[in-house]
């Protein structure tokens, strides 16, 4: 037998932490819930933040939604919120809409479904679900909490500014973005936005560094990869793309800065104001569009990656079945991660790209489609023939299975230059990116709440509230974006502040009001929740040890906040996360650390 | 409190069974590896956007070698001579991080007090040389050239005698060619900046006898990876802005 000589700092590192760094002793408010290095707690943190932005951006959706169902309409609430810049007597104002869904945008993207999914379920789940105390570095751990937090707070300070906040659109496109003089949306807001983009992009560099490196180092004992649950998988692949992909947005938005302070011209062309040309020459706005869309693609998988490894989890986990296909899990996980960083230019196909490298990139797309079918057909052989248990969490998985498939779906036909041509920029883009990535991000991230709730806050949700929950949601969110589907193949472009001017469209005018009723419908539905939320995590009923009947080591330890996660020692892990229903065991669960029995193979495999 | 790192004996094929680091490294260094994977992004992005530039003007493109010709003390021109200096010096610093890192672990602390010096005093040569590379670049030569500018008096534009670089306008040729020497070049100085800030952090607690008393210069490691990384980095710069 081959072996090596290790030295093992990592091994000590951990027992140094258990003899000292979690002796119980009293901690002062300020280091216990306010700069806490306690993953549980910065889990927490990033959570509520991210529910707090989520509501602003969702609020935002309704007010621009309620412009585009009834244009010209007096809202007098639009008033009482911001006063007469954003609207006089009620009217929202044109270039109020613009950055309404400019922040909407940004918002939803950045803050809610990548520093708030990733953050929340990266922090709550990798050390409890790898058997760590805590992740390898607290310190930095929580540096990404509060840089996630600044960058939030600039977001949303650069809504009371006098000009408004930034307005070009999430994807910031110059010259809009780049020339402060070309609307209100593109002053003061702009420079912020790109400021808290640029903390936001160095707060997420601080949490992937500290999910990858504490997955590979800190894995206990028996945990090999081959027996990581499929959510540790997703949230080690997704740190990996965002560590690869951000720096190139960085890149991207520090030339944009450069432009707009410094007068370069990275992205700026001769441009006349008033017959008198600014100073600049040569630029390409194409360029930006390159470095944006290198990260913007690969983002859409930031974002939906770890609600797959969420819902990979729940439906093993209420279907009582194994995963089917875990390595084949794994494996379209990693093939959608490579493929997503050679496909960016499917977002430029109109911007006189050569057509033989529009093809590549078309090819290079619809290949994304093979490892995404892999997942959805693995989701349906797992369910199929379950003995499913539908709590409110097991839905949401579900219903991201369903939107991940419509999605996909209209997804193959953007993919090919040829139809993407008459549809871009029009509602269908916008009805298949909100159902593939926004509907199918934010159910992860739900059924996640409901099913790691228990860990979260030792206490559990109210189920029917849940239900209702979803099916509002579920049925309004469908009622929200499908129709935008027709829209879109009308030809109603998207990002207009009214769709009443063009005559042609006229006929179209009451889908708009379908749209904006579910949309009203969808947003109080989510008055439920937070209220289900809250309530339970005050009142709703104890926590028992392992309430879903699961296998992961995040329900081998006591229900309580214990720094360090486990009294004493760490569990030792014998078998894959997903032993569910296995013959010759009397529970139909066989938890991580329970030993092999002799001749039981691991991974669920067969003689 | 037991520091010292014991050897304990594991098969290469549990490596990554859990309990132990699958690549026999600490958090810290692991982590320090993965962050320069994200910052050769970074400039990657950048030098991906000079590459776009570059090859859009292609016929209009300054020549290197005609443009930095300037040497300290000496009269007339020789191209590339002095970016070759600084190159050379930078190279140079790595070495002697090499050095302080070797010393490091036969845990000589006079050895890496006197290498992280030398590698101190090269990083801030780098940052001075480069400081006079802009200034030449900045104010330029004396004859100049003939540009375009626009009159804001006459309403059109003007030919006019332009000396050095701004970001509007240079006497080289376009002004991407000084955006983007300013903006990469200053993008990597700041790097360079940074690194001789840890490497004096790191040196002023190799001083003290921090490392001492934790019994290993693991520190000085990590610094190094990242020192080494802004230097090949600048290789890479050299590469494209200067010799291709």
């Amino acid at each position: 037998m081959e072996t090596i000589n290790i030295t093992n700092k990592e091994l000590h590192a951990q027992e140094h932490i258990d003899l000292h760094r979690y002796e119980d002793h009293e901690e002062s408010f300020i280091s216990k819930y306010v700069f806490s290095q306690d993953h549980k707690m910065i889990a927490r943190q990033y959570l509520i933040t991210a529910m707090v932005m989520a509501v602003i951006a969702m609020i935002m959706s309704i007010v621009f939604r309620l412009q585009l169902a009834w244009p010209g309409e007096k809202f007098a609430f639009i008033n009482w919120i911001m006063g007469d810049k954003w609207g006089k007597d009620g009217i929202l104002d044109p270039n109020a809409y613009l950055t309404l869904v400019t922040m909407h945008g940004t918002i939803m993207v950045f803050f809610l479904l990548t520093g708030g999914l990733s953050g929340t379920f990266s922090n709550l789940l990798i050390p409890y679900q790898i058997g760590a105390r805590d992740m390898a570095s607290p310190f930095i751990n929580m540096l990404s909490y509060w840089f996630f937090f600044l960058s939030s707070l600039i977001m949303v300070i650069s809504l009371f500014l006098p000009d408004g906040a930034a307005g070009p659109g999430w994807t910031v496109y110059p010259p809009l973005s780049a020339l402060p003089e070309a609307m209100p949306g593109s002053g003061l807001g702009m420079d912020l936005w790109l400021v808290s983009m640029a903390l936001f992009i160095a707060s997420s560099l601080m949490g992937g560094l500290n999910y990858i490196v504490t997955i590979l180092n800190y894995r206990t004992k028996g945990m090999k990869m081959t027996r990581l649950p499929l959510t540790i998988w997703a949230f080690l692949i997704t740190a990996i793309i965002g560590l690869l992909s951000f720096p190139v947005l960085l890149s991207a938005a520090l030339l944009l800065l450069s432009d707009r302070l410094l007068g370069t011209s990275f992205y700026l062309s001769d441009i006349y104001i008033g017959g008198r040309p600014l100073d600049y020459s040569g630029g390409s706005p194409i360029l930006f569009e390159h470095l944006f869309w290198f990260l913007g693609h690969p983002e859409v998988y930031i974002v939906l990656v770890p609600a797959l490894g969420i819902t990979s989890e729940i439906i093993a986990n209420v279907s009582r079945k194994p995963i089917f296909g875990y390595r084949a899990m794994i494996g379209s996980m990693l093939a959608i991660a490579f493929l997503s960083f050679i496909v960016w230019g499917h977002h430029m196909y109109v911007t006189g790209m050569n057509p033989f490298l529009g093809s590549v990139f078309v090819f290079t797309t619809l290949l994304i489609a093979i490892p995404s079918a892999v997942k959805a057909f693995n989701y349906l052989t797992t369910l199929w023939k379950g003995n499913i248990q539908y709590t409110p969490a097991a839905l949401f998985s579900i219903g991201l299975v369903s939107s991940f498939v419509t999605g996909g779906v209209t997804g193959i036909i953007l993919a090919d230059s040829t139809l993407d041509i008459t549809v871009h920029d029009t509602y269908f883009v916008v009805g298949h990116f909100h159902i593939v990535m926004g509907l199918s991000a934010i159910f992860g991230m739900f059924a996640g709440v409901y099913h790691w709730f228990p860990k979260l806050y030792l206490r559990m949700m109210n189920k029917k509230l849940g239900y209702l929950h979803f099916w509002l949601t579920f049925i309004s969110a469908y009622g929200v974006f499908f129709p935008m589907h027709f829209l879109g193949l009308a030809g109603v472009p998207r990002r207009y502040y009214t769709n009443s001017e063009f005559p042609m469209f006229d006929a179209l005018y009451d889908v708009n009001v379908v749209i904006t009723i579910s949309a009203i419908i969808g947003a109080l539905a989510q008055l439920i929740f937070i209220f289900n939320f809250f309530y339970s995590m005050f009142r709703g009923p104890k926590a028992p040890q392992n309430p879903w009947k699961a296998n992961g080591l995040e329900w081998t330890n006591p229900v309580a906040n214990i720094h360090g996660n486990w009294p004493g020692e760490l569990p030792v892990v014998h078998r894959w996360a997903y032993d569910y229903s296995k013959p010759g065991y009397e529970e139909d669960f066989v938890p991580q650390t329970v030993p092999l029995k002799e001749g039981e193979l691991d991974g669920g495999g067969h003689h | 409190m037991s520091h010292t790192a014991h050897a304990t004996v594991v098969d290469e094929k549990e490596l990554w069974n859990g309990g132990v680091s699958p690549f026999n490294l600490s958090y810290g260094k692991i982590m320090m590896w993965f962050f320069l994977v994200s910052d050769a992004l970074t400039f990657g992005g950048l030098l991906s956007a000079y590459g776009f530039m570059r090859h859009r003007f292609a016929d209009v493109w300054p020549h290197a070698e005609h443009v930095f010709v300037h040497f300290p003390f000496v009269k007339g021109h020789i191209p590339l001579a002095y970016v070759g200096l600084m190159t050379f010096i930078l190279i140079m610093s790595s070495v002697t991080m090499v050095l302080a890192v070797e010393a490091g672990q036969r845990k000589d602390k006079k050895g890496v007090i006197i290498w992280m010096l030398a590698t101190i005093i090269g990083g801030l040569m780098f940052l001075g040389s480069q400081a006079w590379e802009w200034y030449n670049f900045i104010v330029g030569t004396e004859e100049g050239a003939l540009r375009w500018v626009w009159n804001d008096d006459q309403g059109k534009y003007v030919q006019q005698i332009v000396h050095g670089a701004n970001m509007t306008v240079n006497e080289y040729g376009i002004p991407q060619f000084a955006n983007f020497f300013f903006f990469i070049t200053g993008f990597h100085g700041f790097h360079v900046f940074s690194g001789v800030v840890l490497n004096i952090i790191i040196f002023t607690q190799v001083l003290n006898g921090v490392m001492e008393k934790r019994g290993h210069y693991e520190m000085v490691e990590k610094v190094g990876l990242y020192w080494h990384f802004v230097d090949l980095v600048w290789v890479f710069v050299f590469t494209f802005f200067y010799l291709l």
